[in-house]
Order: structure tokens, then C-alpha cells, then sequence
């Protein structure tokens, strides 16, 4: 892929990734965040958390399935930051808009509700994996390391997921997409690995 | 007469669905800030033809206002929840899980004729037309907090009479201990509950006969000052103000009276969650939500939170009712 066009999809990526936020701060200029704003920020900055993850955990299966598409890697940093992004808004709309900065309300949300001590799992595990993000760090630790760190995306993804199942009312199945999306990223590391096996060996 | 069979209600009652429709699209078009300002501007002209375009067929809004009295039993001191919050952030699962999905997909709820059966532990079993039920008592106008499980409150008005002038008229037996209440349940109709949700349709909420027959316990009519939009639990539900709002079912087609505590349908959902009393009790979490706090509806986001109030602030007129229980048990 010619390098102009890399500039322009970065380019588009960066306007995509930022949409859901500036369609908020629009909403709360204009006072259009709806009939419960605190409920739309939290929702809207959590879901694109886990969508932004999951489109980063896609690009390595996505590459492998043709050498054409491996320029696709120069956009994996890009999706998983702003999903960190994303969490860390996410986290701090709950300090803010649900534990008025109370740091007992905190601890107390995080012991006794298992949706939010999963959700907080989900976003010391970002942590790490945003601070070791730059290429000095793949260089400092290594890349066999820098990528079993880095392996905690999945683990990130499913508490995650698991965050959103055990916020929403039993019975309501709107996590169901996100999780089968995570279902199938999990599955393709393997099947792939497999896939590469048996053709090594063919060869 | 009590009993009345469909065919019984004068035309002259029933709003043209038609005519509701132009309302509600009327309604539509005045939440946009440039139809309003354009309707007032044109009102304020004196240019009636131009009004008439703008918003076509006003008396269909007239047709749908009740005539009320006021009621020593309404809350005061709180600012009402916008009429387009009250009537467009609903959870009305049949016709969808999204808040804004009941405003849209409720309009096909065929509100006339409508009867509710009585049944079960009563000297007679009946059935009371929707139209003998809004002459049975005065409609009042009743503000009441309502408290949603999921830690968001609004102050709604409310237009209805206490559910025990019907139960009045019921004669239950000595045996009937709960009442049940079940919702309008059509899976044509309501095609969007089996999308999003695995939940036991038709709807089924119950409450001890003592809180039936409490005052505060509303059978429902209307929201300010007019009847029911579809999306609210058309044409008749109860409001019960110190319970979570699931408790006060909507859409009513059947009420029971029964022996035994009735099945409730977010209890059958998660027993561990919802219990069968429901109370609002910011000391009792409710498997996920904290209830310590709310959010009120329809504020900007740094001013919505609010303390929630043991028995949404009704302590005074029903905490009696649960004397020497222990609430941690029975939530």
C-alpha cells in the first residue's frame, strides 16, 4: 500500500476514533446528551472502548489471512490507544459522575459490585499495555516479551465483555454481538496457528 | 352499570387513531426548536391558516385531556420531569429494551376497546370496560417521584384514582391476600419482545393486598392532564410511588386477586435482584446497582445526582405497612 495512502486512512482512522467524543462534547454544548446525560456518556465511552479493543485484536488475524493486507499493522497501536482512551474516560466519568471523587464510595463500588471490579480488571490491564505502546518499549523488553505482555488484550476484552454482561438487567442481550465478535478473535488465534502448521509442513 | 360490552362505548369517546396519530406527529414536530419558535411566531401573528399548516388538527389535543381535580396526596416541592422525557425515556420491554424504543414502537397498542377482567378470589368474577373505570371516581392529578431500578428517578404527573375505589368495587373474599396484575401481551403487536430480551411474556407484577389498597397506590389513567401515551402503559396501569418503578405494571388486562404471593416477572428473571416487595431502599443493593444514589432525568450531568430517599420519600405513608419486617429480607 503506497505510503499517501497510509497518511489518508491514518488520517480517517484519527477522525473515526475521535468521532464518539466530539459527538459528545457536541451534545453537551448544545445540551442534547439526552434525557439521562451521565447514562449516555458512561454508556457511549464503554462501548467504544470494547469496540475500539476489539478492532485492534482483529488486525492480526485480519493481516494473516492474506500478506497483502500487512500494512494493516501500522493502524493496531492506533485502535488499542484509543480504546485505553476511551477505558480511562470511562473510568474517569465513573469517579466523577457516580462516586463524586468519594474514595471510600470507590473502594466500596469495587469490592461489592462484580460488574465494576470487572471493569476496573479490564482497565489495569489497558494500563500496562499503554504504557509499553512505543517502540522504544518493544525495543527495551524485547519482542517475545513486548508480545506476551501485550497478550493481555484478550484478557482485557473478556473482563471486559464480562463488565457488560453483569451490568445489564438479566435477560437482556445487548452484549451479545460485542462478545461473539471477541468469541471468534479468540478462536482465529489458534485456527490460524493450525492453519500455519499444516501448510509448513505441506511445504 | 359496571359491565359493559365493547360495542357499548359511544363513538363520541373513542379517539380516532388517526386523530392520535396527527397529535403525537403534532408533538413530534413541535420538539424541534424551529418548528416551536416557527409555531409561535405564526400563533403570535395571529396567523391561524399558517398555524393550522404548521401543526394540523390542534383539537386532537384537546380530545385527549381529562378532566381532573386536584388531590391532597400529590407531591410537592419538586420540579415536574419535561412531558417529552416522561413520554420518549421509557422501559416498556415488549416494545423494545432501548429507552427510546417504546416512544417509537408502541403506537400499534390497540387501546379501544379495552376491558380489564377481574378475576380470581372475588364474589363474582367481571369485567370493567375502560370507559366505566375513568367515570368510576374523579380523576386526580397526582405528582408523584417515580424511582426506576436502575438508579434514575423523574417527578411525573399523574392522572388517576386510588386503585382501592376499584377494589371497592370488586368484593374480594377474605382469602384473597395479593393482587396480580397482568399486561397486554401480543406477540404481533409487540414483535420486539422476543428481540433483545429473553423474558416470559405476558407481564405479571403482584403486591400484598394492604399496599393495594394503600391511597398512594394509583390505578393510572394519564400524565399531565391527559390520557395515557401508549408508551406509558396505555390505557390504565398502577403507579406505586415508594416501590421500583417495575412494580407498577402497565397496560393492564387482568387484575387477580389470589391466596398466595403471585409470580412477578422481574422476580422469575432474577430472584436474587428484584424481590417481591420492591421497596426503594438506598440500604439494600440491588444485584447489579448501588441504590444509594440517583439520577434525575432531564438535567444537565453535574446536576442530576441526588440522594435517594428510603421508600422514595414516602416513608411517612407506608413505612407502617411494613411494621416488625426485617426490609434486608423481604426487598
Amino acid at each position: 500500500m503506497p505510503r499517501k495512502y497510509i497518511v489518508l486512512l491514518k488520517v480517517v482512522t484519527w477522525v473515526g476514533c475521535l468521532s464518539p467524543l466530539m459527538l459528545l462534547v457536541y451534545e453537551a454544548v448544545t445540551n442534547t446528551l439526552g434525557p439521562d446525560p451521565t447514562a449516555n456518556i458512561t454508556f457511549t465511552t464503554g462501548y467504544n472502548t470494547l469496540l475500539f479493543l476489539i478492532l485492534s485484536l482483529a488486525i492480526t488475524p485480519v493481516r494473516s489471512l492474506s500478506p497483502r493486507l500487512s500494512w494493516l499493522i501500522q493502524f493496531r497501536r492506533l485502535l488499542g490507544l484509543f480504546a485505553f482512551f476511551y477505558g480511562t474516560l470511562h473510568f474517569f466519568t465513573w469517579i466523577a459522575l457516580y462516586t463524586s471523587f468519594d474514595v471510600n464510595a470507590m473502594v466500596s463500588d469495587i469490592l461489592k459490585r462484580r460488574y465494576i471490579t470487572a471493569g476496573m480488571f479490564a482497565w489495569l490491564c489497558l494500563l500496562p499495555l499503554a504504557a509499553t505502546s512505543t517502540t522504544w518499549s518493544i525495543r527495551k523488553l524485547g519482542g517475545k516479551r513486548w508480545r506476551a505482555l501485550h497478550r493481555l488484550a484478550y484478557v482485557a476484552g473478556i473482563a471486559g465483555v464480562i463488565h457488560y454482561w453483569w451490568q445489564v438487567k438479566p435477560g437482556v442481550l445487548s452484549p451479545l454481538n460485542m462478545t461473539i465478535a471477541l468469541g471468534v478473535l479468540l478462536l482465529a488465534r489458534p485456527v490460524l496457528a493450525l492453519m500455519r502448521r499444516g501448510k509448513t509442513q505441506a511445504a | 352499570m359496571l359491565i359493559r360490552k365493547p360495542n357499548d362505548i359511544p363513538s363520541s369517546e373513542i379517539t380516532p387513531r388517526s386523530a392520535y396519530e396527527r397529535f403525537m406527529a403534532r408533538r413530534k414536530f413541535l420538539r424541534t426548536a424551529a418548528g416551536a419558535a416557527a409555531v409561535a411566531g405564526a400563533a403570535a401573528v395571529g396567523l391561524d391558516g399558517v398555524t393550522d399548516i404548521l401543526a394540523p388538527r390542534t383539537h386532537a389535543h384537546a380530545q385527549t385531556k381529562l378532566k381532573t381535580v386536584s388531590s391532597p396526596l400529590t407531591t410537592t416541592g419538586e420540579q415536574l420531569t419535561s412531558l417529552e422525557d416522561v413520554t420518549h425515556y421509557n422501559n416498556f420491554y415488549e416494545f423494545g429494551i432501548d429507552k427510546s424504543d417504546p416512544a417509537k414502537n408502541a403506537g400499534g397498542l390497540p387501546t379501544r376497546p379495552w376491558s380489564v377482567k377481574i378475576t380470581g378470589k372475588v364474589k363474582a368474577e367481571k369485567t370493567f370496560d375502560i370507559d366505566s373505570l375513568l367515570k368510576l371516581r374523579p380523576l386526580e392529578d397526582r405528582v408523584y417521584r417515580h424511582r426506576c431500578v436502575e438508579a434514575w428517578s423523574m417527578v411525573i404527573p399523574w392522572v388517576g384514582y386510588s386503585l382501592s375505589e376499584l377494589i371497592n368495587q370488586c368484593d374480594p373474599l377474605p382469602s384473597a391476600k395479593y393482587v396480580q396484575f397482568i399486561s397486554y401481551y401480543d406477540r404481533h403487536v409487540e414483535k420486539w419482545s422476543g428481540q433483545d430480551a429473553t423474558i416470559f411474556w405476558p407481564y405479571s407484577e403482584g403486591l400484598r393486598m394492604d399496599e393495594a389498597m394503600h391511597p398512594l397506590t394509583l390505578l393510572t389513567f394519564g400524565l399531565y392532564g391527559e390520557m395515557l401515551p401508549n408508551q406509558n402503559g396505555a390505557p390504565v396501569r398502577v403507579v406505586l410511588p415508594w416501590k421500583y418503578g417495575y412494580k407498577s405494571a402497565k397496560s393492564i388486562v387482568e387484575i387477580r386477586f389470589v391466596e398466595k404471593q403471585p409470580h412477578t416477572t422481574w422476580n422469575d428473571q432474577a430472584p436474587s435482584a428484584y424481590g417481591f416487595y420492591s421497596n426503594v431502599n438506598p440500604d439494600v443493593d440491588t444485584v447489579p446497582w448501588s441504590q444509594k444514589s440517583e439520577r434525575r432525568i432531564g438535567l444537565p450531568f453535574w446536576q442530576q445526582h441526588r440522594t435517594t430517599l428510603m421508600f422514595n420519600g414516602y416513608g411517612d405513608q407506608v413505612a407502617s405497612l411494613y411494621k416488625g419486617m426485617d426490609l434486608r429480607k423481604y426487598y
